[in-house]
């Protein structure tokens, strides 16, 4: 809880919320204040944040309660080699406003996993150096994590041109 | 394939060659298109998905029990481990905790993978330096582990042992004589291996200095496990963040400091040996547990179970016979409830009470149909352990219902694929083999 603490105490409202819901410490934070959290986070020499161990995101579209509220969570799972502790921070963005700062700067890590995110969510990262998708082929349509995406659709086979 | 302007007049120029998505050489399909200088690889850019199956989406279309089977096709050369990986995760998000001789199981059943995995992986990377022998050596030596895990989960490779609560089986009579046999044989092929590879000149001059990751580059692509190890940072989650009964037992995490392909092979020996030692403190501890558990929850040996019946107390007690099919070996009642925690909410009930009793049958129907499964609490929950590449991490999230809402698995062998590039820039296109080999890439992990 001390690390939240220190987040809320230095960052105050850009820290929408906090939990640690099973004993995993979560904050939200405003998207404004992304970058300057998460450079925080590895700087300080009391968080020593040096591994992005995961990003992903959440599509909420159907989950009971938050139809209407944004549409996408992404979410950042920090690690400390030196503390030994960890960190999960979120930033809830719009459908139709679906963009993140990139944290390629921070670590370079992030280029793969945000273009993973790009690939099944259809959420962007500003300033991405190589925006292309990960998974999927270039003309793949749509993003199949999304909520709203059927398992079962088909895409045109793709091949060279006859 | 030859890149614009080959030919003649057009002076010197760089040729592109892509390698894969289909070679000898490549463990999976993944493709590297490189751009070379003579033989010096001045650029490459490494595609990935080719293997892309779903997995996550697959997740959210059934009961949080299904996803099991898609876990084995993870990591497919160490799949117990995704078992127990995404069970805990589903386990920390129920505020559940498993039976003592269950973490026992996990961390033997996790030991035995990681050998398979590391054997694997040592051997297929020397068999593309020439080194065919080492291949056929460790392959035995992982036929040898192999049947461990057929005897123990009735499979070899898709092998869904894993439960939510606990595990599908107890360990077969015997396991442990099996399993320190298996080891003997195994650590007589590691001595031989170690003789024909460690002090080998030519596998020294292809490994050493060759595929290198600073420190500081490891640390910023997240990479994890042995390539971290190699590279000197002695972080391993069974040791900094010990979960099941990793606490307990005593064993070395090894490191070298060079972060060549040739560390990353001394790391991954010493680990074996490591995971072999492991597994031996394991089986000399390891519990019984409960024979029996009362209806209130407090065991009772047979006898005075018998007793109970004789003396017409049968309310609670389930008595009616039931011989098992040998299929089922391991799940007859006392196994099973010793492996799986008492809770009618998560466990399926043992087959002689599905079928011998109606509250058995309906506890049965009741987390088998459609919209009766397991229920977790809505929230979210994040539980790693050190897979046979490094963090292998599950993200559940649950809305309350009987689907997962959403399944993420972090994949060890991600990052080590978004440094490729950093590891084979500069070097010859020969030793993109060697490095490729070392971070151990395995497709059906990578690309979900």
């Amino acid at each position: 809880m001390a690390i939240l603490d220190e987040l809320r105490r230095r960052f105050g409202g850009a820290i929408v919320e906090t939990d640690d819901h099973r004993g995993d410490l979560t904050a939200v934070v405003a998207r404004d204040a992304l970058l300057g959290v998460l450079a925080h986070c590895r700087d300080d020499a009391a968080l020593a944040f040096d591994v992005l161990m995961d990003l992903t995101a959440v599509d909420y579209q159907k989950f009971p309660g938050r139809e209407d509220g944004p549409r996408f969570e992404v979410v950042y799972h920090l690690y400390s080699i030196a503390r030994n502790h960890r960190l999960r921070l979120k930033v809830r963005v719009d459908e139709d406003d679906a963009k993140v700062p990139t944290a390629v700067t921070i670590w370079p890590i992030a280029n793969w996993l945000e273009r993973e995110v790009w690939d099944m969510f259809g959420v962007r990262f500003e300033g991405h150096p190589d925006p292309r998708r990960l998974l999927m082929y270039e003309e793949f349509v749509g993003h199949p994590l999304r909520k709203d995406y059927p398992i079962n659709r088909r895409q045109p086979l793709i091949g060279p041109a006859t | 394939m030859l890149g614009e302007g080959s030919g003649t007049g057009g002076g010197p120029q760089n040729l592109h060659v892509g390698v894969g998505p289909a070679h000898p050489a490549m463990h999976g399909i993944i493709r590297i298109v490189t751009e070379l200088d003579g033989e010096t690889i001045v650029k490459a850019d490494v595609e990935i998905g080719y293997l892309h199956r779903a997995f996550e989406k697959d997740c959210e279309q059934g009961g949080w029990n299904n996803a099991i089977p898609y876990t084995d096709r993870l990591n497919y050369v160490s799949p117990l481990i995704n078992n127990f990986g995404y069970a805990s995760a589903v386990e920390k998000l129920l505020d559940i905790d498993v039976t003592e001789r269950c973490k026992y199981i996990r961390v033997i059943m996790s030991e035995i993978s990681r050998i398979c995995d590391h054997l694997t992986c040592v051997g297929a990377s020397s068999m593309e330096l020439g080194a065919f022998t080492v291949f056929l050596y460790m392959i035995k030596a992982r036929e040898f582990l192999w049947e461990l895990v057929e005897d123990v989960t009735g499979a070899r490779l898709t092998i869904s042992y894993g439960r939510v609560g606990g595990v599908k089986a107890d360990l077969p009579d015997g396991f442990a004589e099996k399993t320190l046999h298996a080891f003997k044989q195994t650590r007589e092929v590691l001595d031989e291996v170690h003789r024909l590879l460690t002090g080998n000149r030519i596998f020294m001059d292809r490994m050493i200095g060759v595929g290198v990751l600073s420190r500081e580059e490891t640390i910023g692509y997240a990479i994890t496990g042995p390539l971290l190890r190699a590279a000197g940072v002695p972080f391993d989650v069974r040791r900094a963040q010990p979960y099941y009964v990793y606490d307990r037992l005593e064993f070395e995490i090894p490191t070298q400091k060079d972060g060549d392909n040739y560390a990353r092979y001394l790391v991954r020996m010493a680990e074996m040996e490591q995971s072999m030692r492991i597994v031996e403190q394991a089986l000399a501890s390891i519990p019984s547990g409960p024979i029996n558990v009362d209806f209130e929850g407090r065991p009772i040996d047979p006898a005075a179970y018998v007793d109970r019946g004789k003396q017409g107390k049968t309310e609670g007690l389930l008595l009616v016979p039931i011989t098992l099919s040998p299929n089922l070996q391991g799940q007859q009642r006392a196994e099973f409830s010793r492996v799986n925690v008492a809770d009618k909410r998560v466990v399926l009930p043992p087959k002689e009470t599905a079928y011998g009793s109606i509250e058995g049958l309906m506890n049965h129907f009741m987390l088998i149909m459609e919209g009766f499964g397991i229920r977790p609490p809505a929230g979210e929950a994040y539980f790693p352990v050190e897979g046979a590449n490094g963090e292998l991490g599950f993200y559940v999230v649950s809305d309350g219902s009987d689907r997962p809402y959403r399944v993420r698995c972090r994949p060890p062998c991600l990052p080590p694929l978004a440094a490729l590039h950093r590891m084979i820039v500069g070097e010859m296109v020969a030793d993109l083999i060697p490095t490729f080999g070392s971070v151990n890439m395995i497709g059906g992990e990578l690309d979900r």
